[in-house]
């Protein structure tokens, strides 16, 4: 199984990204911005950072960077898609997940282990959790609030396309505690929190991400 | 526009320059004609003054500095010593790694955000520069009282300036310090760490050689930032049709420097590059002279070639010029083609503005014109040396014969009392709010970090060769005796690397004291200069570099001399280090080391308005002895924790709160025992059945477990205990 890796100039947890690819049994395939080819792959993640120095708004420049144009045809036809942190935000500008991811409400970069609540185990991305199981693992950027439009809410929220929830205290003022969303096929998935950083309890919090990327296989072997 | 000329200097002896505005002293100055043989041109002028200012040329230090050379110990580990970008240490498997710690004090006062930023900005480029990949940072801080009006205006502008710049570069942020003194207040340190790896064969250099070989600049281009002082000299120079004053401070974007790290590694891995600077303090005036004096001596440089983000720019400024995120290379012209196709790959500008010559001067045209043309070691290597008067300040003997006298806690109120005080001051108190804004989980390698002893990250990941780093400094120890102070910060920085079971390899330094003029002053920097060189030969680490600030004092009164040190370790297998929180209850606390009367000094002194007495005496031998233990018996520790500021009392409160597990703990001389920070001393937690393995001196004191730390039969609730470690920074500065 091949899962791309987008670096975007600016990104920063590709290679976290892929190492939990190779911790979840499958090959990663390191894609460049500027290169349209998909060399083939099954599924394509978005890492965390800060492409293109989040100039202008976070992921509004690199939603045309020209691999973009062939994820989001793909995405568009049920690839699996997963957009972690500045990635989400990507997703959000791109137009594959509704919303927006606006600047912390107390104004502060956070990184913190965060307590994550599981709401969806039907998604790509997820199917290898356990509903209403809670997770920790880190959380970190200074973009992080989920917004959107009441309507919006209420559809995702009526359609099960709310993937993930902060337990407790709302760490960024994102709007009923969203972490992640999914788009309505299930393909795509937008998470905030970082479950790359939590494979190996070594190096991180917890081996509670693991899970988000060991799905995606069972769903690509299931297809 | 008048252009000053090498030309024009020779036919006009007499005009007359602003020298003294730019920081020279007359007879510097007349130094500087003497090496020329006729007046310097501007732009000459522009390079002596800032190669030759305190920041550039350790004028004031060097006299002293030498001592870690001279004094240094016998070691196989040291590949790169003191005198390039960044001192370079073999940690095996093939693996060195370069680690340097620099202030940005002054900027940081001035402008918070940036300041902080670009101090981050430059010690990353710093040890790039070696051929290293950065791997982490870390920041010690200190400020002004907490609860001080400007302490507020700086704390929050300086740590969102560390987060918004090394988070942005994908760096984890793995430890530092906050400590708060009046003496601060107007001159708050900020000191910045980086650390990086890289294989043997790709370290790289600061030379020029090979005549005939392009001098590249590339990175960000250079605009009027940081220049501060030689506006003097544009004014001069154009009348009032440039632009008036230039920003003093840097601006920094890192997103330009991620994507140069990136580029630059992609160079280094192909081996483009014959030679390599930064462009930092001083900026092209420094890099175009260090390159040249560390060749063989030859460079043409045309100014002109220089991209502009201000083209308004005169050629004094751009000489001048600390634009950030600039890095300056020499390239045989066979690898130029793939050098700029690589810095097309990753959009950064790139110019060959010169090449190296067969020569000796470093020659500098502004379209066609010569506008400099010095031998570079006058401007790099050869400033000028002082030897300043020094004296043992007055105050210290008045200090010393003070006696403390200050409250013990004896009953069990006053036992809680003194713990919730010291869980709760703010030079103690918890310090996620300031952590929180730093990433401490990119590159996946981060194996320990801050409130860690040390922070570690791993190396390699196949084989779990790891390195683990600590800065430490005792400012109270160092007012009151500052050659102690320097040997008592290095041996702290020493436990608290092997605490988290790593080997102390070697020693970097950053020396924050008042001015230099002072002979005061400069007494405290000479006797922690001997006592850092004398406790690095008695402890076998070298030093690999270092940095000193001076000038940090407000009118007459200096900050508490600060040598900040920072010790380097290597782990073998990082999944043996030892953290510092109780893992389990059931366990047995001892404590390692004796405790003796150590109040002078001490955050409990401190906390009664007390500064005098005597700080401990440094026994090296002692703790290389508690070192050797620690390592020899790593695999028995369920954890370890370092007792320093606030002794055994704050050393409680963290390994408790960490996990959140308790203690009971028995004490004969619970004031005492709780609040003396004597050094060379360190809690573990052990399975009972290993008692016997402890063969070292200690005191089993306790055990571990329930959901609260209790003390001679003091109970406080974990609960009540994080309330007060917690809530100190978010009330003062959320």
């Amino acid at each position: 199984m091949r899962i791309g890796v987008v670096t975007f100039p600016g990104t920063l947890d590709d290679r976290d990204a892929a190492r939990a690819v190779k911790y979840a049994g499958a090959e990663a395939i390191s894609l460049w911005h500027g290169d349209a080819d998909l060399k083939g792959v099954d599924a394509v993640i978005l890492p965390g950072g800060f492409s293109y120095g989040d100039y202008l708004r976070c992921g509004a420049i690199s939603r045309f960077a020209p691999v973009m144009t062939e994820i989001i045809a793909q995405a568009n036809k049920g690839m699996p898609l997963l957009g972690i942190c500045n990635g989400f935000q990507v997703l959000c500008e791109a137009h594959l997940l509704p919303g927006a991811l606006t600047r912390n409400h107390e104004l502060h970069f956070l990184c913190r282990d965060q307590t994550l609540k599981i709401e969806n185990t039907t998604s790509a991305w997820t199917s290898n959790f356990k509903m209403a199981q809670e997770i920790v693992i880190p959380l970190k950027n200074g973009e992080g609030s989920f917004q959107c439009d009441d309507e919006t809410l209420k559809s995702l929220e009526g359609n099960n396309q709310i993937i993930a929830r902060y337990v407790g205290e709302n760490p960024n003022g994102s709007r009923n505690l969203i972490a992640g969303i999914t788009n309505e096929h299930g393909n795509v998935v937008g998470l905030m929190p970082h479950p790359e950083h939590a494979i190996d309890s070594l190096t991180g919090p917890s081996t509670d991400g693991l899970p988000f990327f060991t799905s995606v296989l069972a769903a690509l072997v299931g297809k | 526009m008048n252009l000053d000329t090498v030309a024009v200097a020779q036919t006009s002896p007499d005009t007359k320059q602003p020298f003294a505005e730019l920081g020279l002293k007359p007879d510097e100055y007349a130094r500087i004609k003497e090496i020329l043989g006729r007046r310097p041109t501007s732009s000459e002028l522009a390079m002596y003054s800032v190669m030759w200012s305190e920041h550039c040329s350790y004028k004031s230090s060097k006299v002293h500095l030498k001592q870690f050379g001279e004094k240094a110990p016998h070691s196989d580990a040291l590949l790169v010593g003191i005198g390039e970008n960044a001192g370079v240490v073999d940690v095996g498997q093939g693996y060195a790694v370069t680690f340097k710690i620099e202030s940005h004090n002054h900027p940081s006062f001035i402008e918070p955000y940036q300041g902080a930023a670009t101090g981050v900005g430059g010690i990353v480029r710093d040890i790039l520069t070696m051929g290293a990949r950065p791997i982490a940072v870390m920041d010690p801080l200190r400020f002004g009282p907490a609860d001080a009006p400007d302490t507020k205006r700086v704390l929050p502008g300086i740590v969102a300036g560390i987060g918004g710049y090394g988070n942005c570069l994908g760096l984890p942020n793995i430890g530092g310090e906050i400590t708060f003194d009046q003496t601060y207040l107007g001159n708050p340190l900020v000191n910045a760490l980086c650390v990086g790896v890289m294989k043997h064969d790709q370290i790289k250099l600061a030379k020029a050689s090979g005549a005939g070989n392009l001098v590249v600049l590339f990175g960000a281009k250079t605009g009027g930032d940081g220049i501060g002082g030689v506006s003097v000299l544009a004014s001069e120079t154009f009348g009032a049709s440039g632009p008036a004053k230039r920003p003093s401070v840097q601006v920094g974007d890192p997103f330009v420097e991620k994507v140069l790290i990136e580029c630059s590694l992609e160079i280094f891995a192909e081996d483009l590059v014959v030679g390599i600077q930064d462009l930092g303090g001083a900026g092209l005036s420094c890099a175009t002279s260090e390159l040249a004096s560390g060749g063989s001596g030859g460079m043409q440089v045309q100014l002109d070639k220089v991209p502009l983000r201000d083209p308004s720019l005169s050629p004094e400024e751009i000489l001048m010029s600390e634009s950030q995120e600039r890095m300056c290379a020499i390239v045989e012209p066979k690898h130029i083609a793939r050098f700029l196709e690589i810095c097309a790959k990753w959009d950064v500008t790139v110019d060959v503005i010169g090449e190296v010559t067969d020569g000796d001067r470093l020659i500098i045209t502004w379209h066609g014109e010569v506008i400099v043309d010095v031998p570079p070691r006058t401007v790099a290597h050869e400033g000028p040396v002082y030897n300043r008067p020094l004296a043992q300040p007055a105050y210290i003997d008045i200090v010393n014969a003070q006696i403390i006298d200050v409250p013990l806690p004896k009953t069990a109120e006053e036992i809680k009392a003194a713990l919730l005080t010291i869980a709760s001051t703010p030079n103690l108190a918890d310090k996620s709010w300031v952590t929180s804004q730093y990433d401490k989980y990119v590159q996946g390698n981060t194996i320990l970090a801050q409130p860690e002893d040390a922070g570690m990250v791993r190396v390699d990941e196949s084989t779990q060769l790891g390195v683990a780093i600590s800065t430490d400094a005792n400012a109270n120890w160092s007012y009151l005796n500052p050659y102690e102070g320097a040997k008592l910060a290095l041996a702290e920085a020493a436990r608290n690397i092997a605490v988290a079971g790593a080997k102390p390899l070697a020693v970097t330094n950053c020396l924050n004291f008042g001015s230099p003029e002072d002979p005061g002053v400069m007494w405290q920097f000479a006797e922690s200069v001997r006592g850092l060189a004398d406790g690095c030969l008695e402890m076998g680490l070298p030093v690999t570099g270092g940095n000193v600030s001076f000038y940090n004092q407000t009118g007459d009164v200096a900050i508490l001399p600060t040598p900040v040190i920072g010790v380097l370790g290597v782990i073998q297998d990082v999944r043996t280090r030892t953290p510092m929180g109780i893992p389990a209850a059931g366990l047995d606390l001892y404590l390692l080391g004796e405790t003796k009367n150590d109040l002078a000094g001490s955050e409990w002194a401190f906390l009664h308005n007390q500064r005098g007495g005597n700080s401990p005496i440094a026994d090296l031998q002692r703790e290389m002895k508690l070192i050797d233990f620690l390592l020899a018996n790593n695999s028995i520790f369920k954890c370890a924790h370092d007792l320093s500021q606030g002794g055994l009392a704050a050393t409680l409160i963290e390994t408790t709160l960490k996990n959140n597990i308790g203690a009971t703990i028995t004490l004969s001389d619970a004031g005492i025992e709780l609040l003396s920070e004597t050094p060379s001393r360190v809690l573990i937690a052990i399975d009972p059945a290993n008692a016997t393995k402890i063969t070292y001196p200690a005191t089993k004191i306790g055990t571990t477990g329930g959901t609260s730390l209790t003390i001679n039969g003091a109970e406080i609730s974990l609960a009540d205990l994080r309330t007060a470690h917690t809530e100190t920074f978010p009330k003062l500065f959320g």
